[in-house]
């Protein structure tokens, strides 16, 4: 694999009608989720730090459809979104970010806080690059094991300067480990902007010197995603060892429900919003190639909007945990 | 004339063996000349001589096994030279502290405890039947025994951490290890402590068994958010969903003139941390027992060893599958008059403690803690009930110590029996000093054990 970018240009072609309307509906999914989690945030009904995953969409849908069965997924406290595009109940996941048990930690993990063993989705970290080294050995275990997996390592802008992320990137060249490395670039660590804290900002160039391969991706486009994200699962799956896909996207929403994101122009979100929103790409996609009606997409709407309603409705009838749960789980 | 005396490779190395002359009686030797080769069970090094002269006797024959560091082994005529000294060239490479065999004969305060008379009251819940063969061995060999029969019980155990395969560990505790399970399952890994912890910790939760080897506990401070934060807290945060089944092991607390950065005790640190479990052994057996019960634990385990104490024999029974349960002190002495509780390498001092009161009269009983988490509360407060005062040791600092956290448990469920305020003998207030005079002022030892026992005993 080369340094080189990938664009949307002429990748298209391979998406099947049926692929790009379940991108569609993943993605519209995460969106209405996270639009209507803000809105229990709102109300009272979610504590904490809540990270909204909104304009990130096609990273996760497009990296999750390059995935085989069993391979794992691990990320930071933005997860929500990966979540979702793994395959976890919705409810589930609403009723974790109220604090509920029957959300899927028991109500004891929160918004950063959430594992499935059955989807292979490893957390849900709310360490900043911590995540990094825990993926590696997740993927240090599929190689002794040699059971084919791959773990896909999700880490931000942000993390890509914290030093546990080189020694990982260090430690997985040198043994081969199966593992892809996606950093999710969108522009912004909390409030400082990569121009600030970064003094190479093509982060995909972060492994040149552990001789990992880095490709540069556009994270809007669900498609380039998934193509990215085949061609770096098949290299790390054939024993070549790690590679770094950096995505290129953008958060809608503040850094957590508590940010009023004055560290960027109003302009920049809008201008985004109408030309690069990955959603919209693909609306427009399936609308162009006739694999979508109008009449379609309101139907799908209207789908995800009931499943986003029942998981909201799921999570404020669901009872708090009970008292006796405080203590279990310490200790096996 | 000048003696040539025998040189220490390491910090805390007290003997080795004169493995092999290079020179006889006669020989004029040269500035930067090998003379002899030194061994210890760790290393094999080269002496060369700094100043001319000529051999005039070699004292120590060729072949001598546990030459005393500082003891002359050889003569050099000079003619009005200087004395002369020596450099060490090292075959092996040991950028990082070393350490050598510890010797019952060694000054004072680099003398590792003698090990205890069997104790009549058995050994703590473990039982051994009366006719089982004891035999010897040194800590760091049971340590290592413990890990080769867990690596061949279950092959998703796996080691991991600096040096601990080609090198055959730092301190030599994975020796021959490499050799029968291999570089898939004795991993080197890079100087990377932060991401090495984490990445055991990953493994650990993908269902892997991983042994992770600090190299010395000082250098996990670089690791601690993936202790605690990952290793400690994950399964609770997922319900229940995700375990870390890992041990976090090696070298803890002071050595010998290593100086403030290398010479920390962490026993209070990982102890106040719910999910971990943290063990601390004295002996052998209780290291080999304990550490076959770590490896088997479904929770993170951080297992604090000792330096001074690895080269030390004890005895151990010599029994199929030998394992100890977490969470059981051992009374290591029996006593009437005062409680002494410590853990590690401070359990030797306190036994010696003991001795020095016993021929003043005061009847000491020593518990071993063996297991800082979960604490053995119960076995503590039925001893002080008996005694009715306590002493606690630690080589830690005093503050939110284990000794603070004992003496709180006393207090709270038996402050009726108590004839005396609990007392603490910790480390100084200060960090670890460099020089010998001050380093051994700032530590615990046996005379500041018997004095507390004597304050609480109003002797």
């Amino acid at each position: 694999m080369g340094q080189a970018a990938t664009r949307a240009n002429g990748a298209h072609a391979d998406a099947t009608k049926d692929e790009l309307q379940q991108f569609y509906r993943d993605m519209l999914l995460i969106r209405r989720f996270e639009e209507r989690a803000g809105q229990l945030y709102g109300m009272g009904l979610i504590g904490g730090f809540c990270h909204l995953y909104i304009g990130q969409e096609a990273v996760v849908v497009g990296m999750q459809a390059a995935l085989k069965p069993g391979d794992q997924v691990i990320t930071a406290y933005r997860d929500h979104g990966h979540m979702l595009a793994a395959g976890m109940d919705p409810n589930a996941i609403m009723a974790e970010l109220t604090g509920r048990r029957d959300g899927c930690s028991k109500g004891k993990g929160g918004s950063m806080h959430m594992f499935s063993t059955e989807k292979a989705f490893y957390g849900g970290h709310g360490i900043v690059g911590a995540q990094v080294s825990l993926g590696t050995g997740l993927a240090f275990a599929n190689r002794y094991r040699k059971d084919g997996k791959i773990c896909l390592t999700y880490f931000g802008d942000g993390a890509a300067n914290q030093g546990q992320v080189y020694e990982s990137f260090n430690m997985a060249s040198l043994w081969k480990l199966p593992v892809v490395y996606i950093v999710e670039n969108n522009q912004y660590a909390m409030g400082t902007s990569i121009q600030r804290s970064s003094s190479e900002t093509h982060l995909h160039k972060r492994g040149i010197s552990f001789n990992i391969p880095g490709e540069e991706v556009d994270g809007m486009d669900v498609v380039a995603v998934r193509e990215a994200g085949l061609r770096a699962a098949e290299h790390a799956r054939s024993g070549k060892g790690p590679v770094l896909l950096e995505l290129k996207t953008y958060r809608y929403r503040g850094h957590s429900m508590s940010d009023p994101a004055k560290y960027r122009a109003k302009e920049e979100v809008e201008d985004v919003k109408a030309k690069r929103d990955p959603i919209e790409h693909v609306k427009k996609l399936l609308l162009d190639a006739g694999h979508a009606s109008e009449e379609w997409l309101k139907d799908i709407d209207r789908e995800i909007r009931a499943v986003v309603t029942a998981s909201a409705e799921f999570a404020q009838t669901s009872p708090e945990p009970d008292a006796r749960e405080l203590m279990t789980d310490v200790y096996l | 004339m000048t003696q040539i005396l025998m040189p220490a490779l390491s910090p805390t190395m007290e003997e080795g063996n004169l493995a092999k002359w290079l020179v006889k009686v006669g020989d004029k030797v040269e500035p930067g000349q090998v003379i002899a080769e030194i061994e210890t069970d760790k290393a094999t090094m080269e002496v060369e001589a700094v100043d001319e002269g000529v051999v005039s006797a070699l004292l120590v024959a060729e072949g001598a096994q546990g030459v005393r560091v500082n003891t002359p082994i050889a003569v050099l005529a000079g003619e009005g030279a200087p004395a002369p000294t020596f450099s060490l060239a090292e075959k092996v490479a040991a950028e990082r502290p070393d350490e050598g065999r510890a010797d019952k004969q060694a000054p004072d305060r680099l003398r590792a405890p003698h090990p205890p008379a069997p104790s009549p009251q058995g050994r703590g819940g473990e039982e051994i039947a009366p006719e089982t063969k004891m035999l010897k061995i040194t800590l760091r060999d049971a340590l290592r025994d413990a890990m080769a029969e867990e690596m061949r019980r279950d092959p998703d155990v796996f080691l991991m951490g600096e040096e601990v395969a080609e090198y055959q560990g730092a301190y030599k505790v994975s020796r021959e290890l490499l050799q029968e399970f291999g570089p898939a399952r004795v991993v080197d890994t890079p100087i990377t402590e932060h991401g090495f912890a984490g990445l055991g910790v990953g493994a650990a939760m993908a269902g892997l068994k991983p042994i992770v080897e600090f190299m010395t506990w000082n250098f996990a401070m670089q690791a601690i958010d993936q202790i605690i934060n990952s290793a400690a807290k994950t399964l609770y945060m997922s319900g229940g969903q995700i375990k870390s089944s890992i041990v976090f092991r090696g070298p803890n607390g002071a050595a010998s003139r290593v100086g403030a950065q290398h010479s920390q005790d962490y026993s209070s640190w990982y102890s106040h941390v719910p999910g971990l479990i943290v063990i601390a052994p004295y002996d052998a057996a209780d290291a080999k027992g304990l550490l076959k019960a770590a490896i088997r634990s479904p929770n993170p385990v951080v297992f604090l060893e000792h330096e001074m104490l690895y080269g030390v024999e004890f005895e151990i029974p010599h029994v199929a599958d030998w394992i100890v349960p977490i969470g059981k002190a051992k009374i290591r002495r029996t006593g009437s008059d005062v409680t002494i509780t410590a853990h590690s390498r401070m359990v030797g001092a306190a036994l010696k403690a003991a001795e020095q009161l016993a021929a003043e009269g005061v009847d000491a009983e020593v518990v071993d803690l063996r297991t800082l988490r979960p604490l053995d509360t119960e076995t503590i407060v039925a001893s002080v009930k008996k005694t009715n005062r306590l002493v606690t040791v630690e080589e830690g600092w005093g503050q939110s110590g284990v000794g603070a956290e004992v003496c709180a448990r006393v207090v709270s469920e038996a402050f009726d029996y108590l004839d005396a305020p609990p007392t603490r003998v910790h480390q100084v207030d200060a960090p670890l000093a460099y020089a010998a005079n001050l380093e051994a002022l700032a530590l615990p030892n046996v005379e500041k054990i018997v004095a507390a026992a004597k304050a609480v005993t109003y002797r």
